[in-house]
């Protein structure tokens, strides 16, 4: 069999943490710790000190139904918490405050499923389940894990709420998974239960293999770029592994971002009992269907109903939709300007390319632009007008987009436009030359008296035409005289 | 005296408080080096500090304080803050909680001083008071027998003079237990009824804080205090508080007949001396009550049950001691977390903490959760139901609350099996979650024996007001031993 016929599985586990609550999972503690020193943003309850309680968060259940009612979900009518456990440094109490399905217990939610686009086709990933849990501390490391003498803990995180969402293995390459993840990115913040670019809220584990292989875990990746570097380094490795006749042991590795190569943690040969059992601390709860249904009808609209709507309402297809949909700011934009501006199709296409390629470009924040929806609608209008020409448009863009300037006022002040466009200075130019035979004859001969003709374009133009190009135009036409 | 006179006494004249904890600190120092009730004692001066900060208060305010300068030995399982909280083990040995158990909390705010920490169980696992990793507690009515367990240094610090009233806990028996042994009187309250913020974990689906003390109406007193809703604690029942020694005090005065049930297989269980005792008490309630047999087919799954619950949830809530960031410290310089984690819990935990771990965490791994923990919990579910019909067709039901004597000190360590089994009447409250009460109620060659009364949740005042009626009849109040 050749490697390159091998079918690829990848399933994800993501952590997301519920960054937009005021107090963490389980105490009064809040949920803001980035910002504080190590070991300072902490309780008896986070720090499981012996005889604290856990008390859940109300509000982090009603993230939780949200999100997993935009992941098309099954809804739990129960809410149990397990303990999961095992030791490590970062885990206060030594066992995690979790959900798993089991007897007796269950995640909040399971059965779901997320539309995604690749390469313009439409795919379905599976959700297996959705789990609330708390998030333990953190472990730092002096420089890398690697090279690391000793490792310190801070707690300042313990006890956050996090989200686990796992997938089924439907996705097919590193650009599916990425594709995935960045719907999954817009869904939560549409539903404003997160901040993914904090750091550290937005954390994907990757398990990977090739069909009738060993599963590889890649844990830890922090961003949605290195969750498809890490696969795509996975894939090459292990198909050099299978073209060499080896086999791939089940095994667990770590993402190294800045040497872009996974390392071995531990072999995973067996799966670790963690000895799952229903948390005593905190009861079982009973979510009744007015509850469930009291947050889901405050759910703002989510990605897939704005993708339909603007399909319907702004008669653009589906993915030029999903394009502007998966960037919430960008879709905001669109539906700004398209208030008074009526080409739907113009306007997205403008917005979902070169747009938002500036701002790329330029790495503006979207929360801040000071280019408005405005600025942009002027510009395609004196497009239509036929004022700017295509490539004026484009030559144009970068800066109203860095800055944000108003296109007419510019036109008029600076007369930048005459200057720019060559088809027009053209025209002018052909037109001095027709008019003014002796001239030509005269700048033919003498270099120096081009300046004469360029003295005329610039009348006919009343001063906007740029001198550069003016001269550049009129040398061209002169050459082919000669 | 009881604490409802020394009450009235202190708020007429607020000094007699300090008359009254000389004469406490005079029988402390007489009895202590012989009983060893306590781990940790406040220092006197300390104590009369904060009784002068407390009679500062406004009038009003102290007269609506329910224990106003009533000293209260605390079972050392119970977090308070700025006192040390060991657990009776080297593991927590030097551990001084930075928070108040809500118990406490309520405890100071009526005015109630923590005179001290009294000596347990391990981790409150055993039913002697001798796994303590310090020392064991002696049976003020017999130094050479153990005052029973865990919560065994509360009931001899009641036994012996020490102290009025006292703190215990109770997850399989561990206040009722002592409280017989030490001819007391023990309180388990209805699961959730006192917040158990603040109590070190061993069992928490069983664990409980309850009231002990020398009569029934200074329990009430104490119960009224402690019991309560808690939002710290999310297995606490959502209930309004009730004035038990009011409900007490009614109930006393309308003396309703009740029907109560003769459990008779625990009778059958509990050893002659003990039996013949329990009849006087059953004589007593049934002169005025109905009684009638009821039956009890499980007697043997019952002690199982509870152990494979207990030690599954110990195995886990014991996890957290790994000497991070409390406890036993040992140094992490040059070696792997977790040799350092396995050598704290190797040196900090005593063998009978141990073998509840390791059993726990066998009870809970996969391919052997389903033959022992969800066996327990089917069986427990199959007890709940099995009581709710017993309820329905009496109002409390009666045994003895130990079916032995109070052993000699080192007695039960060639036979642990014994004393897993000595647990067999009061286990079943902690796995139902109903409230049982310890009376004593009688001496057999000196050696207190008590009865044991149980009854639906939340109706802790119908338990309150048989003890009241027994200790009229028995006269068993107030009594101090006197310890040679």
């Amino acid at each position: 069999m050749h490697v390159n016929s091998l079918e690829v599985l990848i399933g994800l586990e993501v952590h997301v943490q519920l960054t937009k609550l005021k107090s963490k999972l389980f105490c009064p503690t809040p949920a803001d710790y980035r910002k504080s020193p190590p070991n300072t943003h902490v309780c008896p309850v986070c720090l499981g000190l012996p005889g604290t309680l856990p008390v859940v968060n109300k509000k982090a259940i009603e993230y939780a139904i949200a999100v997993a009612k935009a992941l098309n979900c099954e809804i739990s009518d129960r809410l149990v918490f397990v303990r999961k456990h095992y030791f490590y440094p970062d885990l206060p109490k030594n066992y995690q405050i979790s959900q798993y399905i089991g007897p007796g217990f269950t995640a909040i939610a399971r059965n779901g499923y997320v539309k995604i686009f690749v390469d313009r086709n439409a795919k379905v990933v599976r959700i297996r389940r959705v789990n609330i849990e708390e998030d333990p501390g953190r472990i730092v490391y002096m420089g890398s894990i690697e090279t690391s003498p000793y490792s310190l803990v801070d707690y300042n995180r313990s006890g956050v709420a996090l989200l686990e969402i796992v997938t089924e293995p439907d996705m097919a390459s590193p650009r599916e998974a990425r594709a995935f993840l960045e719907k999954l990115m817009a869904i939560l913040e549409y539903l404003g239960v997160t901040d993914p670019r904090e750091e550290g809220a937005f954390r994907v584990d990757a398990n990977i293999s090739f069909k009738g292989f060993g599963r590889v875990e890649v844990k830890n990746i922090g961003s949605v770029k290195d969750v498809e570097k890490a696969l795509t380094y996975e894939i090459i490795r292990q198909k050099k592994i299978v073209e060499q006749g080896g086999s791939i042991e089940r095994e667990t590795r770590h993402w190294n971002p800045d040497r872009g190569v996974t390392i071995p943690l531990r072999s995973k040969e067996y799966e670790e009992d963690y000895r799952y059992f229903p948390d005593p601390d905190l009861p079982p709860l009973r979510m009744n269907r007015d509850f469930i249904e009291r947050v889901i009808s405050t759910l703002p609209e989510l990605p897939d109903n704005r993708i339909a709507r603007f399909t319907v309402q702004y008669g653009l297809d589906e993915y030029r939709a999903t394009v502007l949909v998966l960037n919430k700011w960008l879709a905001d934009f669109f539906e700004d300007a398209a208030k008074i501006y009526n080409n739907y199709k113009k306007l997205a296409d403008l917005l979902i390319t070169d747009f938002l390629r500036w701002i790329n470009e330029y790495e503006l924040s979207p929360e801040n632009l000071k280019v408005k929806p405005l600025h942009i609608v002027k510009l395609l209008r004196l497009w239509d007008e036929g004022t700017l020409s295509v490539k004026m448009v484009k030559e144009i863009l970068p800066q109203v987009v860095k800055e944000g300037i108003d296109i007419e006022a510019y036109v008029t002040a600076s007369g930048y436009v005459k200057i720019i466009d060559r088809d027009y200075l053209r025209e002018i130019v052909e037109e001095v030359l027709r008019e003014n035979p002796k001239a030509v004859q005269d700048a033919l001969s003498n270099p120096k008296a081009i300046n004469y003709l360029i003295g005329l374009v610039m009348k006919k133009t009343g001063g906007k035409a740029d001198p550069q190009i003016t001269r550049e135009l009129i040398q061209k036409a002169l050459e082919k005289l000669r | 005296m009881p604490v409802f006179k020394l009450l009235q006494e202190f708020k007429a004249d607020p000094m007699k408080i300090f008359d009254y904890l000389d004469v406490v600190y005079r029988v402390i120092d007489s009895v202590e080096t012989k009983v060893r009730s306590f781990i940790t004692l406040v220092p006197q001066d300390a104590i009369f500090k904060h009784v002068e900060k407390l009679m500062k208060e406004g009038k009003e305010r102290i007269n609506s304080m329910k224990i106003f300068g009533i000293p209260i030995a605390v079972k050392d399982v119970i977090s308070t803050k700025g006192i040390r909280t060991t657990c009776a083990s080297k593991m927590l040995e030097n551990y001084i909680p930075p928070y108040n158990a809500t118990v406490i909390e309520k405890i100071v705010n009526e005015g109630g001083i923590v005179i001290g920490k009294t000596n347990m169980d391990e981790f409150a696992m055993g039913s002697t008071t001798e796994t303590s990793a310090f020392y064991p507690t002696h049976n003020p009515w017999d130094l050479s027998r153990v005052p029973g367990g865990s919560s065994g240094g509360s009931a001899a610090a009641l036994a012996a003079g020490e102290a009025p009233l006292a703190l215990g806990s109770d997850t399989g028996g561990s206040i009722r237990n002592p409280a017989a042994f030490c001819g007391v009187y023990g309180l388990k309250p209805t699961y959730g009824m006192v917040s158990r913020y603040g109590l070190i974990a061993y069992a928490s689906s069983m664990d409980q804080i309850g009231p002990m003390a020398r009569n029934t109406m200074d329990l009430a007193i104490l119960l009224n205090v402690i019991a309560g809703y808690d939002p710290k604690d999310s297995t606490s029942l959502p209930i309004s508080a009730r004035d038990y020694v009011s409900l007490l005090k009614e109930l006393m005065y309308k003396e309703p007949r009740l029907r109560i049930g003769l459990v008779k297989e625990l009778f059958e269980n509990s050893s002659e001396s003990v039996r013949s005792s329990a009849y006087k008490a059953v004589d007593i309630l049934c002169s005025y009550h109905e009684c009638v047999p009821v039956s009890l087919p499980y007697s043997k799954q019952l002690v199982a049950t509870y152990y494979i619950i207990a030690m599954a949830e110990a195995s886990s809530n014991l996890a957290r001691f790994d000497g991070v960031r409390y406890g036993l410290k040992i140094s992490f310089e040059n070696r792997g977390w977790d040799e350092v984690y396995s050598d704290v819990r190797t040196k900090g935990f005593g063998y009978e903490v141990k073998k509840r771990i390791a059993l726990g965490a066998y009870i809970l791994s996969i391919g052997y959760r389903d033959m022992y923990y969800i066996r327990a919990l089917k069986f427990r579910r199959i007890l709940k139901e099995t009581f709710d019909k017993i309820f329905k067709s009496v109002d409390a039901v009666i045994s003895p609350t130990m079916p032995i004597l109070p052993p000699k000190l080192g007695e039960f360590f060639e036979d642990p099996l014994r004393m897993y089994l000595a647990d067999v009447n009061t286990v079943i409250a902690n796995l139902i979650g109903a409230p049982a009460i310890s009376i004593p109620i009688d001496f057999y060659n000196g050696l207190p024996v008590a009865i044991q009364i149980m009854s639906r949740q939340l109706t802790e005042e119908m338990l309150l007001y048989l003890s009241m009626q027994l200790e009229e009849k028995t006269g068993f109040r107030n009594i101090i031993a006197e310890v040679h």
